[in-house]
């Protein structure tokens, strides 16, 4: 028998009865979902603005042209010719040269933070490290342009061999700024490489750097390769450093000394200067984006695949 | 707690051994004769897939301490927090039976759990301020459910309720988090105090304190009972013998998990157990 | 040198120096790796900050831009940039922690919530440029915005949601289970929990996470550029309907001069004034974040 003086019906009807007291509650949680909503919102928005308009490119220059690869890309002047494949070659350009500096620099810095720095060393030059991606992208263009090209560049190899707007340079400060991110990822994925390897390692008598070489390294192997295809979704992404040193003449060239323009060059290009919506050359800004989007999309997918599989390896 | 006032404890268990009728499962699960504040009726709970409480049943007496004992991962707390419906926030968990609360069933549809939090209190295992003021710690449950008197002397009352009343009133305003580890957990037996449960649930109370501060609460559980019902989890079989009137010993083996044992007055558990599992559990043979 | 006697020896020798040898040059060859992108920024910068010295003074900061390198100053793309940078917070942060706080605290656990998290995370991976895009196609010309700094803080709100959402997460994640347990076993709701206890104990990570992201935005040029933001701007803004132009901006249209006009020395300096302002509101947020950290 429960205890007297209870009224068990009013109990009930109390322990059910909270949803009138707190109206507000109901506000906030709706608000809140909005925001997330807005999230997924934008992301459609995207799709549907790029392949919306990409449909409308198609009905005028045919999809064999766009993905011919031996067409060139001559938009906002005739004669027109819209393949692609210069301004991808000039996206793969960058993206090797930049990670023929970065790949090492990045690697070797994300090694030695890793298993060669005392935690103090670490301590002070991780930081350090971070605020080269704090630096705005049109301050590495600069760089690019005027340092890089002018005063070195071109001093060193001859103005004639070094054209005012190329790869090389842009390379140069593509691969400053995306070294933190190759530094950084790998080194998180080298820090999760259990201790008691190392250990094992040290014990047969192996030597710090056949340690970090032999053992870390390939162990880490995922976190490291991930960190690459994160590197290069940013590079592709990359537009004020190409566009300002790299130049604005589409070339089917993987010469780092050439001018080329990048997807992301011609974008900018095309936001510059007036064409008119509507026309053939106004709608190239979003076929070249959808592509664009679909690259970095692809990569960061693949990235964010192979971390989530490395992390399964470890739980 | 005094010699006296031990043997005068015993000797009333003692007395109520004939009360504890045969009920439910069979001659090892007693009922208490008192009146019933909370009854567990063939609560059953999975993790997923994983089965962690076996059809249980007890009833629990108004305003008197009832031990759950029993080996780590016999479901105990488990068990406890199905009564406050605690382990709603876990989402792997499955819950089917009943908890009849002064004969409202807390797991009805169209219950509000915060409802049943109000009148259900919890104290946890690690002390667990808030990172405010002692004031703002005790005040917090009696703010949020809308108390309308005055909280300066709500939070004196219920400083001394949990007996700490006496350390901390010159500076209500500092932090929380600077106390002992027995006084945080004083805070929050004052916290939940405050907020004018029925009953009091304490998962472990002590375990994380030493002996001096763990035979402070256990007073305050015993003063405690004199108002609220308490429950308390305890893996200290000492422990439940010193403070508890009525223990229920639970165990998970290969057959099936969570299942209640045997539920008596807990002079009668200790003393003449019914089952050889418990009196292996109470004879140190396991856990 | 210790000899124990039988002939046995703990120096190293032969094969095995030469490999200590390999690894002990190996610690410099990778330190000089590490240091190497530092080293170059520093001396680009030091570069910089001499061109720039020349032409930074008062007047540079509150000259309109001109054809004459001399008389071309800054003025309105500082003033361009914190309207738009203000109204970008005033978008992006209530968004981003909401959105934040709806993901941990009250969004149901199943495949439609991990595939918002999936969601914002690869949205945290899209080139500016294509924000640039979405801007020009959604809010100047589809809303009819215009070119304006209404039409670039939504841009630029869109593109650090992301971020800002990432981190409020993994601050909000931060705060201990205990005290969410505490606060429900008290009777109080799950917003009540989240409004003064969780928000609360999270917010110096949330704070440092939106700092990081509004120095994002401040360095962006691409998207605005996009959404037509590169107009020769001569005047104080003093509406959010006005056309505007960005310190990036500007040190880009000035980049892009012919040598001979002489504006290197005034990217140079735009971009000194530009890198005091990041490098400050980098400061803030590591300042915030250590500050809270002994806590």
């Amino acid at each position: 028998m429960t205890v007297r003086g209870t009224d068990t019906e009013k109990l009930r009807a109390e322990l059910k009865g909270r949803r009138f007291k707190h109206p507000g509650e109901f506000v906030i949680i709706f608000v809140l979902t909005a925001c997330a909503a807005a999230t997924v919102l934008t992301t459609a928005a995207i799709i549907f603005t790029l392949f919306g308009e990409t449909f409308t490119f198609f009905k005028d220059v045919s999809i064999f042209t766009f993905f011919d690869p031996r067409g060139e890309w001559q938009a906002l002047i005739d004669p027109r010719d819209y393949a692609v494949i210069e301004l991808v070659a000039g996206t793969a350009n960058v993206v090797f040269w930049s990670m023929v500096f970065a790949l090492p620099l990045g690697l070797g810095a994300a090694i030695w933070l890793s298993e060669y720095a005392s935690s103090r060393s670490r301590r002070i030059v991780k930081p350090m490290l971070e605020v080269l991606t704090g630096v705005p992208t049109v301050v590495y263009a600069f760089f690019a342009l005027t340092f890089v090209t002018q005063d070195v560049l071109r001093p060193l190899l001859g103005a004639e061999t070094v054209p005012i707007f190329n790869s090389l340079a842009a390379s140069l400060l593509l691969a400053v700024m995306i070294i933190p991110t190759i530094a950084s990822i790998s080194e998180d994925a080298m820090a999760n490489v259990p201790q008691g390897l190392r250990e094992a390692a040290y014990g047969l008598g192996a030597t710090r750097l056949e340690v970090a070489s032999k053992v870390i390294f390939p162990a880490a192997l995922s976190g490291i390769i991930a960190s690459v295809l994160l590197a290069v979704a940013r590079v592709i992404g990359e537009t004020m450093i190409v566009a300002v040193a790299a130049g604005s003449t589409p070339n089917l060239s993987l010469w780092p000394l050439d001018t080329v323009q990048t997807m992301t060059g011609y974008m900018l290009q095309v936001g510059l200067g007036d064409a008119a919506r509507g026309t053939p050359d106004y709608d190239s800004l979003f076929a070249v984006g959808s592509t664009l989007f679909v690259m970095t999309f692809a990569l960061n997918v693949a990235a964010g695949m192979i971390v989530s599989r490395f992390r399964e390896e470890y739980e | 707690m005094t010699q006296s006032a031990i043997e005068s404890r015993e000797e009333a268990a003692l007395s109520s051994t004939a009360a504890m009728h045969a009920a439910g499962e069979g001659p090892s699960i007693g009922k208490p004769e008192e009146e019933i504040c909370v009854s567990i009726d063939d609560i059953s709970l999975w993790y997923g897939q994983k089965q962690a409480l076996t059809h249980v049943s007890m009833e629990i007496a108004v305003n008197k301490v009832t031990a759950l004992i029993g080996p780590s991962g016999c479901g105990k707390s488990t068990l406890l927090r199905c009564i406050n419906r605690m382990n709603d926030l876990i989402p792997s968990a499955r819950t089917e039976g009943a908890v009849h609360y002064r004969g409202a069933n807390v797991y009805e549809s169209g219950v509000d759990p915060v409802e049943v939090r109000r009148r259900i209190g919890m104290v946890f295992q690690k002390p667990n301020p808030f990172p405010k003021s002692i004031y703002d710690n005790v005040a917090f449950g009696a703010k949020v459910n809308g108390y309308k008197g005055n909280f300066d002397e709500l939070v004196e009352r219920s400083l001394k309720r949990a007996a700490l009343w006496d350390e901390v009133k010159d500076d209500l305003n500092s932090s929380g988090l600077a106390l002992s580890g027995g006084q945080q957990q004083r805070l929050c037996i004052a916290r939940a105090v405050a907020n004018n449960p029925d009953v009091i649930l304490m998962d472990e109370p002590c375990s994380a304190l030493d002996p001096i501060a763990t035979l402070k609460i256990e007073d305050l559980m015993r003063e405690l009972a004199d108002e609220y019902t308490i429950i308390i989890v305890t893996h200290n079989m000492q422990q439940a013998a010193r403070v508890s009137d009525y223990t229920a010993f639970m165990l998970t083996d290969e057959e099936s998990s969570g299942k209640l044992i045997e539920y008596a007055s807990t002079s009668l558990i200790f003393t003449q157990p019914r089952e050889q599992r418990t009196e292996d559990y109470i004879r140190g043979r396991f856990g | 040198m210790t000899d124990f006697g039988a002939g046995v020896r703990l120096r190293a020798a032969g094969a095995v120096a030469r490999r200590q040898a390999f690894s002990r040059i190996s610690y410099w060859i990778l330190l000089l790796a590490t240091v190497l992108p530092l080293g170059l920024l520093l001396y680009l910068g030091y570069d910089t900050i001499s061109e720039g010295w020349s032409r930074m003074d008062w007047d540079f900061l509150t000259s309109y831009p001109s054809r004459k390198a001399e008389q071309a100053g800054i003025r309105s793309s500082i003033l361009g940039l914190v309207w738009v940078l203000g109204l970008t917070i005033a978008i992006a942060i209530p968004i981003g922690i909401g959105t934040a706080i709806w993901l941990e605290e009250f969004a149901p656990k199943n495949r439609l919530t991990a595939l918002v998290k999936l969601n914002i995370s690869n949205l945290a991976g899209v080139p500016s440029i294509i924000y640039g895009i979405l801007g020009l196609t959604v809010f100047v010309r589809g809303a009819g915005f215009g070119p304006t700094i209404l039409s670039g803080a939504l841009v630029l709100a869109l593109m650090i949601l992301p971020m800002i959402v990432i981190t409020s997460q993994e601050a909000l994640r931060q705060v201990p289970p205990s005290i969410r347990e505490g606060s429900l076993a008290l009777g109080a709701t799950r917003w009540q929990t989240v409004w003064f206890h969780i928000l609360p104990g999270a917010m110096p990570g949330i704070m440092t996470g939106t700092v990081f992201a509004i120095s994002r935005a401040a360095g962006e040029t691409a998207a605005l550029i996009m959404i037509g933001a590169s107009a020769f701007v001569a005047y104080d803004n003093t509406s959010v309907f006005e056309d505007f132009t960005t310190i990036p901006i500007q040190i880009y249209n000035w980049t892009l001069r012919p040598t001979g006009q002489g504006f290197q020395p005034n990217a140079s300096a735009a971009i000194v004034a530009l890198m005091i302002g990041v490098i400050a509101l980098n400061a803030v947020a590591v300042v915030i974040r250590e500050r809270f950290r002994r806590d």
